[in-house]
């Protein structure tokens, strides 16, 4: 059968048209797993994975960690914030120190942009990328195409707009990668100042109209305002971004038809998305929340089964 | 390769009649009994017993469900190939009935076993039987029988027992090939 062409998940960049296929593929079987009354596989028993989080996160750390139990993994979980890492270790350091207590995989998420590939490069493991800083975050962008998918009946063809900050946001990169390479068409919408300078060489529009970029698609995928990154200022106030570039629910009943609102998550409420969009029916916020669990579960399964 | 006719069409279905009426006979009505045609190709065998059970037989109601066994396989990452899975079906409960599980080829028993644990899933079974439309005798790893088998057979190891069904493969004939 049909094997993933690559040892790690460092990115979408990394991957073809085929892998993503069969990712989706194997993810349907785990999402009819994850529906049983017991949720839980038996493959990956002799395998051990090290969920290294350098950066905060809810729902990515929490979809791994339930992804690799239901498939059997033993797990451990670490956190810069309490680890040796404040006393001055490095990367290679920490993660080989956890290798040497035999861990097949390393699931990292890291503030620094290509570490991950850098890791891949130094140690002896299979390496997913659950974020690393602007740069990529690939589980989120399969589950987000999975999630069209499995809404829209396929990705060829659709029209996604990402709104949002751009600049700064390593699911948007992900996403474009994603999307352009199923056969989507997309847009990025948002301040200019959060636009990426050279955007449209990657084969995508830039609208800086909201209501017109809404009109145009049929999927809207808005991105949260990554505060945290936010170095200088980028918009006047969050008020004045939510009021050109939040969607409502006025607006989305004004526009011509029905579209599909996704967030990856977390939702600054009232900010780029009210919470009567959030929670309307047109929103699958919630449905990309558990097909994360299936997509991860088949991203570890298909490199597990890779490991020798 | 060789390879020489086991069964043709006429006597695989002389053999899937007796397998129904054997069935018939054990569970009646089959209100208690669940078919379980194990993917990817014991759902052929639990399709047709059905027909022949329900059309002949006059058997109005019969679950029958398909189970994908990759996932609880014992061989993961020790082929070269990654295991592929197939389609799980099961839309009712296991919980309190008897499962018929079903295969065409019966060989090493380690995919029954792989059946066994992934049932379990879908609740607790009062009983387990097996049905094998070949048995491969003296091929056995693990210590499984089945309850019904449709015809046993004396193959060495270098041999493969190929089943074909005329809605799959375009003729209902069971080879055996000497690789």
């Amino acid at each position: 059968m049909a094997e993933l062409s690559v040892k790690h998940l460092l990115g979408i960049k990394y991957l073809n048209e085929k892998d993503i296929q069969l990712i989706f593929d194997t993810a349907d079987h785990f999402k009819e797993v994850i529906n049983r009354s017991i949720k839980k596989v038996p493959s990956l028993r002799d395998i051990t994975i090290a969920n290294i989080f350098f950066e905060n996160s809810t729902r990515t750390k929490l979809s791994f960690e339930l992804a690799e139990k239901r498939l059997s993994a033993d797990v451990i979980n670490f956190s810069a914030g309490q680890s040796s890492v404040k006393k001055g270790e490095t990367l290679i350091d920490t993660v080989n120190n956890i290798l040497s207590m035999k861990v097949d995989m390393v699931v990292m998420r890291h503030p620094n942009p290509g570490s991950g590939i850098f890791l891949a490069k130094h140690v002896n493991a299979s390496i997913v990328n659950a974020g690393d800083g602007a740069h990529e975050h690939p589980t989120q962008a399969l589950l987000d195409s999975y999630s069209i998918r499995e809404k829209l009946g396929d990705v060829a063809g659709k029209k996604v707009v990402i709104v949002g900050d751009i600049l700064h946001s390593r699911v948007a990169l992900s996403n474009i990668f994603a999307l352009k390479l199923q056969g989507a068409k997309v847009k990025v919408c948002g301040p200019k100042t959060l636009l990426p300078k050279y955007i449209e060489s990657l084969g995508v529009e830039v609208e800086t109209d909201l209501r017109k970029a809404l009109n145009w698609c049929d999927v809207a995928n808005m991105l949260r305002i990554q505060n945290e990154r936010l170095d200088i200022s980028y918009f006047p106030t969050t008020r004045e971004y939510t009021q050109q570039f939040g969607v409502n629910k006025t607006l989305l009943n004004s526009l011509d038809k029905e579209i599909v609102i996704m967030h990856p998550g977390p939702i600054n409420r009232g900010v780029e998305i009210t919470s009567d969009v959030a929670d309307s029916k047109q929103s699958i916020i919630l449905n990309q929340v558990e097909n994360g669990v299936a997509i991860r579960m088949a991203v570890i399964y298909l490199l597990a089964s890779k490991i020798k | 390769m060789s390879q020489k006719v086991l069964l043709s069409s006429e006597e695989i279905n002389i053999i899937l009649h007796r397998l129904a009426c054997q069935l018939l006979e054990n569970h009646l009505d089959f209100e208690h009994t669940v078919l379980i045609g194990i993917q990817p190709r014991g759902t052929f065998v639990a399709e047709r017993l059905t027909k022949i059970l329900k059309e002949e037989y006059g058997v109005k109601h019969i679950d029958v469900g398909f189970l994908d066994i990759t996932f609880y396989r014992d061989d993961f990452r020790r082929g070269d190939k990654t295991l592929a899975a197939t389609k799980t079906k099961i839309d009712f409960l296991v919980e309190d009935k008897k499962v018929v599980l079903i295969d065409d080829v019966l060989y090493t028993g380690r995919s029954i076993r792989a059946a066994l644990t992934a049932i379990q899933s879908f609740g607790r079974p009062s009983e387990i039987e097996l049905l094998a439309l070949i048995d491969r005798r003296f091929s056995r790893h693990l210590p499984i029988q089945p309850n019904y088998r449709g015809r046993q057979v004396d193959a060495i190891n270098e041999e493969k027992v190929k089943v074909m069904w005329k809605e799959n493969d375009g003729k209902d004939v069971i080879y055996l090939i000497n690789k």
